[in-house]
């Protein structure tokens, strides 16, 4: 890979020095291809040759249709719930100094990097009605295994540290020169709170928010152990593929696969705009 | 010393009531101690359950050690495939100017918000005995739907983006300068960037491959998906785990997820070792 090789290859404005493009960005984009985009491919094409209307007829059989409102429902308020909880937790790890802060920073990952399977037979045994947590709550009336409450502690699970880690470095690059600003105009802390440091993080409330929506609705691992999948209650639209394919009902299965892959492209695009919506009305960030 | 007193104003202005900062200290750790440790510990405690003597066992069951086995041999495959890649991708990302990079980001980083299942399922419907490939390859008799080769390409394809993502920011951060005057002293294309990109990012390639491979390692719908479930041939340890749980062989289960609970603590802190060394080689390259 010299120079020379470099040069027209693409129309560049300004020649680099630096050799390999061509190199790389082949092999990067053959890689694409095979392993991302012809397997993605042979999901559309399989599902274009369903059309809309059988797409939407399987959509609409009472099966389908529950699995798919539990996934987008529960991943919904999981998504919803995990910005509660995430938000706060974000703001005391970037601002405050307590002990052990940076064990339980460093823990925020352990979703991340547990395996969906581990973190499945966990939650289930402590959730379970004679689990550390869930015989109390059995106690109290509150079931969680076997039940949609189960799918939203799994995916709360797995969605809330998409929270924290998308706000965290927000929050720590935040000018503290406005909040000195705001304090010296008279305003109390909790006005500034509110007013002055809430609107700039809200993108990445809402950035995080969609990643753990996208990752909850896919979600299936961790999901399926504490579900006790009964079909139109605690069934979800990952386990549902699952269970087309063992019946080699491959149409059913592509159909429901391209309804949540549309939805998560729409997810992407919207996360994409909602950055540089952030970057274009509140500068750089 | 004439800053001191703003300083202090400083330190006012930015303080929360000490009401509000005890409340979400509190949830934070509450939060974060029953809700993230518990599911750790009671991987823990039903480990030490059954005793030492079982958990050996446990581990050293045929079905157990093959999955074990399994496992290895698809990191083995999927993670130094993905390591290159995302080399290879970032290097032209990070060095270069050429349209349609912010697509080419795109892809690299689809993977992440596809399905695990759907992320299977799109090998069965490309090399499945009803898929594109499949009467070809039956013709053939190549097996890879059920097989060793669609577990890694299904692995390969959800641990693709690990390393590519954690090389990007740190080599656009760096910048051509090293490389550039390497090359102005002579060194080729390829040796620039084994002498001068390679040692600047080697923290930062090390904690991708890490979190690709637990990630490999750990991998469970879209291996599902393709493997088919054959004892002893095509479970992984994410798979035998379930199948052991199903059929109420808690202990035997949680022996095996153990390991699987360690690799994710010692890639965690690994991980948080690492990136604290590649914020410290970063601030001494910009110092």
């Amino acid at each position: 890979m010299t120079f020379a090789a470099t040069a027209g290859f693409l129309p560049f404005r300004r020649r680099s020095a630096i050799p390999g493009l061509r190199l790389t960005l082949a092999v990067t984009a053959l890689y694409l291809l095979l392993i991302v985009v012809v397997p993605l491919a042979a999901l559309l094409i399989r599902a274009s040759s369903l059309g809309l209307m059988g797409i939407a007829g399987i959509a609409m059989q009472p099966r389908v249709a529950a699995a798919l409102r539990v996934s987008f429902g529960v991943s919904l308020l999981a998504a919803f719930l995990s910005a509660l909880v995430g938000a706060p937790i974000a703001w005391a790890l970037a601002r405050y100094r307590f002990p052990a802060r940076r064990l339980f920073d460093a823990a925020i990952d352990l979703p991340f990097a547990l395996p969906t399977a581990v973190a499945a037979i966990a939650l289930s045994t402590v959730y379970a009605p004679n689990g550390w947590f869930g015989a109390p709550l059995a106690a109290l009336g509150v079931k969680v295994a076997f039940t949609r409450l189960g799918i939203l502690v799994a995916m709360i699970f797995v969605g809330f540290p998409f929270v924290v880690r998308t706000l965290q470095p927000v929050i720590a690059e935040l000018e503290t020169e406005l909040e000195e600003a705001s304090m010296t105009l008279g305003a109390s802390r909790l006005a500034t709170l509110r007013r002055v440091i809430a609107p700039p993080l809200i993108p990445a409330v809402l950035t995080g928010m969609a990643l753990a929506f996208a990752r909850g609705v896919g979600e299936y691992g961790s999901v399926i152990f504490i579900a006790g999948n009964l079909i139109g209650v605690t069934e979800i639209a990952p386990l549902l593929i699952v269970e087309k394919l063992e019946e080699f009902d491959y149409a059913g299965a592509t159909a429901i696969a391209a309804i949540m892959l549309t939805i998560s492209f729409v997810m992407l695009l919207a996360i994409n705009r909602l950055q540089a919506y952030a970057r274009t009305r509140l500068g750089d960030v | 010393m004439s800053d001191a007193p703003l300083q202090k104003g400083r330190a006012i202005a930015t303080r929360d009531p000490g009401a509000l900062r005890f409340a979400l200290i509190a949830l934070t750790l509450a939060f974060l101690g029953l809700f993230l440790v518990a599911p750790l510990a009671v991987v823990a405690t039903e480990v030490f359950r059954e005793g030492l003597g079982a958990y050996l066992a446990a581990i050293a069951d045929p079905a157990a050690r093959s999955a074990i086995l399994l496992t290895l041999t698809i990191a083995a495959i999927a993670v130094p495939i993905n390591a290159a890649f995302g080399m290879c991708a970032a290097w032209a990302i990070a060095k270069f100017k050429f349209p349609g990079k912010s697509a080419l980001i795109t892809l690299i980083d689809l993977p992440f918000s596809v399905s695990p299942v759907v992320s299977g399922l799109v090998f069965v419907l490309v090399f499945g005995a009803q898929g594109l490939l499949g009467p070809w390859l039956a013709a053939r008799h190549i097996q890879i739907i059920f097989a060793i080769p669609g577990m890694a390409l299904a692995t390969m394809f959800v641990t693709s983006p690990f390393v590519a993502r954690e090389l990007i920011p740190v080599m656009q951060q760096l910048g051509n300068a090293d490389e550039e005057a390497a090359l102005s002293l002579g060194a080729s294309g390829w040796a620039a960037f084994r002498t001068v990109t390679l040692p600047n990012i080697r923290w930062a390639l090390l904690a991708g491959v890490l979190l690709c491979n637990a990630r490999a390692m750990g991998e469970f719908g879209a291996v599902s998906v393709v493997s088919g479930h054959i004892r002893g041939l095509t479970n992984t340890i994410p798979l035998q785990v379930e199948i052991l749980y199903n059929e109420y062989n808690i202990g035997a289960a949680f022996a095996l997820a153990s390991l699987l609970a360690l690799l994710a603590l010692v890639t965690l802190g690994l991980k948080s070792a690492l990136e604290w060394r590649v914020r410290a080689a970063l601030s001494e390259q910009r110092g």
